[in-house]
């Protein structure tokens, strides 16, 4: 990652933090789905960016963090006993599946993503004594806080915490040796087996990392909105958005994920206001527009390093 | 000299074909040795087989005296087992200096990624790749991809270096220069397996040669007998040739004579 | 007889699976596309029946005849126009991008139709009628009927006609296929309007079974992908196989389990294919 772009990270989240000084509680609900999109789409970048396998699990990761967390916070466990808790059974559960489902490749791991997913949910459904099923989690979150304003401020630092910390995690791994082997597995996998990577561990571990952050917002999302149900936060929506986000900002590229999140919001938000019938119309619009005519997404715009090529395996580019 | 390599009875099934039956072979360190065979025979399966690409239906892989059968991939890769690929395999988008770098980092613990590169800067001048470290793999040409893959083996101090069709696609400076190059390494000492379809080049380079057929061991030793080898001509060439061996070689007995 | 009446069940079910399959894996294996809009062309297959059944008078095996070709051609016209620009496109591409114009597709529906759920029901009913003890709904049997006649009908294209011949050619080996001078844009185009053509048709059968929402689209869609992955990518009697097999397990499970959870049912057996024989149950792995 370049100098540049790290800036450009730490103005975007600098700025997404004095949201709470500038507006009420509309700004401060923005502020929120500005982090957690954020941490949705970094996250996803780790195993469908810079490995290149095409995960549609995010709503598995996500659904099960909410109601993981969701039931430990109706029993009265604290926010962040809960967040830990959840993202570290997250993580060991996506790095464990993932040393099986790892071994699909293309469309054989999406559709195994995805069923992971819809499995999750119909068990969540199933399992009602422990989840409420279909009728539905309520979850009673007791902060000392009084006012509805003071919670939605803590709701809103909380994640944008959760952010700073995946972004931090996020760029460790692209720094590091698993980051290095991660891009050679994206872009020939063989050879890198040849090379010496360990492209089991490497990719498990990605997989792992690209659920626990999201899990954890799960559970922070659960505290906030008091009450969850499984076609809600198992929503297959959830696995789409942080993709169409990854792409619209630059497939590859952390601070891609991070823009294409905060301008998918902008635009989300804009349609949900003015054609709210026509929502997902216009969503489906924009992922077609998107990648028919801005495959390689905004960052395009800024570097020119050496044509990145779409026709491969979403070759692992550096911003 | 000591022994790097054994295979014992080494087999290799895919489904109804038995691609590699039964083949033994000791490798001593420090030998440059030559796998040639007709198409299909089986080479670079066993180089597969070796390297854990594939793994052995039957038989065993012995490496400094350890069964490294069910290694894979990586794991033989850390012991000091380097490749290179018919078809090249670069990483497309990483400059050349970091597939080189990446070969140097994986392949052994303890180098930071600093070091890797300074590492791998020295094998790009090895092979006379240093002006392209900046350049996208992609952009290189066949010749320069070649010794790209090759400067990646060497990033992974090999000490058996198998090297799979290193000529093909180059034209005959190329193939010269290719030559040094391997003649260059053997001299460091690294023990070479060289698959290879040039005779002459086999020949020259190699102080024994092996052949493969139909993924059987038919003939090995000192590289001018084997080439004429009734087996080996048959192999290549069929019968009609080889009864024509036999004869050019029994008529060199009589005037010997 | 517990068991008998089960089978059939099954094997109803199961002929509707494949003719809802066969068109999504015939895409699958040809284009190396998964037609995320396969689940909305049934649907939208529905409507078609149901409108022309309430409004025109039309018997759903009339409507047939309509639904093939213009779903045909609309088919076509999206590959032509749109698919083909990323063919060459990773799957993320291709997947999102079926993903995006599905939603546009759905949204579509819920507009003219609303999410209620709209039953075609015929006057005067068809009945059932009782066969070695086993109750047959005639409505049923002839949906399967004409779901395994759809299907065999589409085998039989592939196999005889020459742009069927021509289709597989490109599904075996495409290289092969463009330097024997076949359009490959047109034989996608063709293959991409089979598909549609054939969910149409299924939708219009299914009308006549279950309720019509746009809300079903995904469920349809999902059994598409296990039939694809059960019994293997790319042919009919695959996706045949691949039907029977999950409509027979699904009927078994729904006594053995409850009908509350046929699809965690078979997206496991999914999972578990998926893992353990990727290629189906008729192997040739398909495209990744």
């Amino acid at each position: 990652m370049s100098r540049n772009s790290l800036w450009i990270i730490v103005g975007l989240v600098g700025l997404l933090s004095l949201l709470p000084l500038v507006g009420g509680a509309y700004a401060l609900r923005i502020g929120t789905f500005a982090s957690m999109y954020a941490i949705l789409a970094v996250s996803w970048n780790v195993i469908g960016g810079m490995a290149g396998y095409p995960s549609f699990a995010t709503a598995a990761f996500f659904g099960f963090g909410a109601y993981a967390g969701g039931i430990m916070l109706a029993g009265g466990a604290s926010l962040a006993f809960a967040t830990v808790a959840a993202g570290l059974m997250t993580f060991i559960a996506a790095f464990l599946f993932g040393v099986v489902l790892l071994r699909l490749k293309g469309h054989y791991f999406a559709i195994g993503s995805l069923a992971v997913a819809e499995v999750l949910r119909e068990l969540t459904n199933a399992a009602t004594e422990l989840t409420g099923g279909g009728m539905g989690l309520n979850i009673p979150m007791s902060l000392s806080l009084k006012s509805v304003e003071g919670e939605a401020q803590f709701i809103f630092y909380v994640m944008w915490s959760l952010l700073i910390v995946t972004l931090m995690v996020v760029i460790g791994i692209e720094k590091s040796k698993l980051g290095f082997g991660l891009r050679c597995i994206c872009q020939n996998e063989s050879a890198a087996d040849m090379i010496g990577v360990n492209s089991t561990l490497y990719k498990s571990l990605a997989f792992g990392f690209s659920g626990i952050f999201v899990a954890m917002a799960g559970v922070i999302y659960a505290g906030w909105v008091h009450y969850i149900e499984p076609p809600d936060v198992y929503d297959i929506l959830y696995s789409v958005k942080p993709i169409v986000m990854a792409l619209l900002g630059g497939l590859g590229s952390t601070l891609g994920a991070v823009m294409g999140a905060f301008l998918f919001l902008g635009i989300e938000e804009f349609v949900w206001r003015n054609l709210l019938n026509l929502h997902t119309g216009v969503l489906g619009l924009l992922i077609v527009v998107l990648l028919l005519f801005l495959p390689k997404g905004l960052v395009s715009f800024g570097s020119s390093w050496l044509g990145k090529r779409l026709i491969r395996q979403n070759g692992g580019s550096r911003d | 000299m000591t022994e790097l390599l054994k295979l014992n009875n080494l087999s290799r099934r895919f489904g109804g074909l038995q691609a590699l039956e039964n083949v033994s072979l000791s490798i001593g360190e420090g030998e440059v040795v030559g796998l040639i065979g007709p198409n299909g025979a089986g080479k670079t399966t066993l180089v597969n087989v070796i390297t854990g690409v594939h793994t052995a239906t039957g038989g065993q892989v012995l490496y400094q005296g350890k069964d490294i059968t069910r290694y894979k991939p990586y794991e033989t890769a850390r012991i000091g087992l380097a490749r290179t690929f018919q078809i090249v395999q670069p990483f497309p988008d990483l400059t050349v200096l970091d597939n080189v770098t990446a070969a140097a980092i994986f392949s052994r613990s303890g180098f930071s990624i600093r070091q890797a590169q300074e590492f791998a800067q020295e094998q790009l001048e090895f092979v006379g790749l240093f002006p392209q470290a900046n350049l996208p793999a992609a952009s290189l040409t066949l010749a320069m991809r070649k010794r790209l893959e090759l400067a990646k083996t060497l990033a992974m101090r090999p000490k058996l270096l198998f090297l799979d069709e290193v000529n093909a696609g180059l034209n005959s400076a190329e193939v010269e220069q290719a030559m040094s190059l391997i003649k260059k390494i053997a001299a460091t000492g690294t023990t070479i397996v060289l698959i290879e379809h040039l005779i002459k080049v086999v020949v020259t380079v190699c102080s024994r040669i092996v052949v493969l057929h139909n993924g059987q061991l038919i003939s090995e030793g000192d590289p001018r007998q084997v080439v004429n080898d009734p087996k080996v001509v048959e192999a290549y060439l069929g019968k009609r040739y080889s009864q024509a061996a036999k004869d050019h070689l029994k008529n060199a007995e009589v005037s010997l004579d | 007889m517990l068991a008998l009446q089960v089978l059939t069940n099954g094997l109803v079910l199961g002929c509707l699976y494949a003719c809802i399959a066969a068109g999504f894996s015939l895409v699958w294996g040809v284009l190396n596309v998964i037609n995320i809009m396969h689940g909305g062309f049934i649907v939208a297959g529905s409507y078609l029946a149901w409108l022309a059944y309430s409004s025109m008078g039309i018997d759903p095996w009339f409507t047939l005849l309509i639904a093939a070709p213009l779903f045909f051609g609309i088919g076509y016209l999206i590959q032509r126009g749109i698919l083909n620009r990323v063919i060459a496109a990773p799957v993320l591409v291709t997947l999102t991008l079926t993903f995006g114009m599905d939603l546009i597709l759905n949204n579509g529906m819920l507009l003219a139709f609303s999410a209620d759920y709209r039953k075609l029901i015929l006057s005067p009913p068809l009945g059932s009628f009782l066969l070695a003890g086993i109750v047959v709904p005639v409505d049923r049997l002839l949906a399967m009927v004409l779901a395994l006649g759809l299907t065999f009908a589409l085998y039989l294209i592939l196999r005889h006609s020459r742009i069927g011949r021509a289709i597989i050619a490109v599904r075996m080996d495409r290289d092969a296929s463009l330097l024997m001078g076949v359009d490959i844009k047109i034989i996608y185009a063709v293959a991409f309007g089979l598909g549609a053509a054939m969910a149409g048709c299924a939708g219009v059968l299914l009308a006549l079974i279950f309720p019509i929402s746009p809300l079903s689209a995904g469920a349809y869609l999902g059994k598409a992908f296990v039939v694809c992955v059960l019994g293997g990518l790319g042919s009919v009697p695959g996706a045949i196989l691949g039907g029977l097999f999950l409509g027979v397990t699904e009927s078994i499970g729904a006594v053995v389990f409850g009908p509350e959870h046929s699809v965690t049912l078979s997206f496991s057996l999914l999972i578990v294919f998926l893992i353990l024989r990727p290629q189906g149950i008729l192997g040739k792995k398909g495209y990744e």
